[in-house]
């Protein structure tokens, strides 16, 4: 029998549920943002392809009840980019986490931002490799620890947000599992958005992350999110030391410019007339 | 004038709750509760329907449904 609520009904393989995750882990939460963000827009759920890497994170195209793949550590997003080429109508998500997108996969993440491919790419941050149990990421911050960092780590950590933009995303904002409609509502736009996208979702992993790190459990993860994240639209206006110490979520990039796929299509629509002239 | 009564009902699924605690922690009302690892709704006529609950339960356990 279904169970849950029509949201989780609509949009799940409610018989794969309870999932695998910790308790408390935050990917639970973004990955049901994301089926809200879905069902908000009223996507035809035939044309949703959901893609992940390898990770907790990405174990997450398993309980969405849309096309997806679950492919290779680090490449979710080089899949992604080949079956948007094969099938431009589709809107292709992208499912990973700090280490799939920012270690092994950070290639094919500036790659992608740079091409400007209508993908969505959603990057569950959970600051650390969850899965493997608890290696330090490129996302682990400076002088924190994990299983490889036991004195805390001395590779300063990506602003993940700022790696996108630099690279060339078009849509680029950070939220948290605490700020859930925050959230919602930037992988909403995120998805309407034609061009690169990303949206940073910070997540607790309660079991290594919290732990190594003395941060609590998953509700003091949450206390910490709530307290410590400071919009960047208040960041403008608050005194210097109110900000000390806090990080910002928000909206920190939406423009436009030319995509990848439609370039690609240009060139093909050329060539198939010239070719046309030469008979 | 008579209050005005909350539309919805707080429904739990205790067999996929994982006592992690959040909606309790969260709850504006503070009408959730733990009773032996599983979810319990204390109080539902004190429920101001704000779905806070249902949107941070990272286990899908606690939602919010329409009454018939
Ligand atoms: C080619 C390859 N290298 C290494 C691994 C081991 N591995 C599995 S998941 C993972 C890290 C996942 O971290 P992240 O993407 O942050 O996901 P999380 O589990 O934290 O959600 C690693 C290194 C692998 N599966 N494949
Ligand atoms: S190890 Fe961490 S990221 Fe993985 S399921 Fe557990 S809490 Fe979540
Ligand atoms: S909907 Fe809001 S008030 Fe009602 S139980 Fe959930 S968190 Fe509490
Ligand atoms: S948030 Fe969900 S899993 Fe956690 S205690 Fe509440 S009902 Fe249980
Ligand atoms: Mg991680």
């Amino acid at each position: 029998m279904s169970q849950g609520s029509q949201l989780i009904q609509d949009n799940f393989r409610d018989n794969r549920l309870p999932h695998i995750w910790c308790p408390g882990c935050g990917h639970g939460i973004i990955t049901r943002a994301i089926a809200q963000a879905i069902d908000n827009l009223n996507l035809d759920k035939d044309k949703v392809c959901v893609v992940s890497g390898i990770g907790c994170s990405s174990r997450a195209t398993g309980y969405l009840n849309f096309n997806t793949l679950h492919t290779t550590h680090g490449r979710a997003l080089a899949f992604a980019t080949g079956i948007k080429l094969a099938r431009p109508e589709l809107k292709v998500i992208v499912i990973t986490g700090d280490g799939d997108a920012t270690a092994i996969g950070g290639n094919h993440l500036i790659h992608s931002a740079r091409r400007n491919i209508d993908i969505t790419t959603v990057l569950f941050n959970n600051k650390i490799y969850g899965m493997t149990g608890g290696q330090s990421s490129p996302a682990t911050p400076y002088h924190e620890k994990g299983t490889t960092s036991p004195y805390g780590t001395i590779d300063p950590d990506f602003d993940i947000c700022k790696l996108a933009i630099g690279a060339g995303a078009t849509y680029v904002a950070r939220s948290t599992a605490y700020h859930v409609p925050q959230l919602t509502k930037h992988i909403q736009k995120a998805i309407a958005h034609k061009g690169f996208s990303l949206v940073e979702a910070i997540s607790g992993c309660p079991t290594y992350y919290g732990r190594k790190n003395k941060k609590g459990d998953a509700v003091d993860l949450m206390h910490f999110y709530k307290d410590y994240a400071l919009d960047v639209k208040m960041a403008e206006k608050v005194d210097p030391e109110k900000r000390e110490g806090k990080f910002l979520i928000g909206e920190f990039a939406n423009e436009e410019r030319a995509e990848y796929v439609d370039e690609y299509m240009k060139i093909v629509e050329r060539l198939r007339q010239e070719g046309s002239q030469d008979e | 004038m008579a209050k005005v009564k909350t539309k919805k009902m707080v429904k739990t699924i205790p067999e996929w709750c994982k006592a992690c605690g959040i909606c309790v922690a969260f709850c504006p009302v503070k009408i959730l509760k733990l009773e032996n690892d599983k979810i319990v709704v204390t109080d539902q006529e004190k429920c101001t329907n704000c779905m806070l609950c249902e949107m941070r339960c990272p286990d899908y356990a606690i939602y919010l449904e329409e009454q018939e």
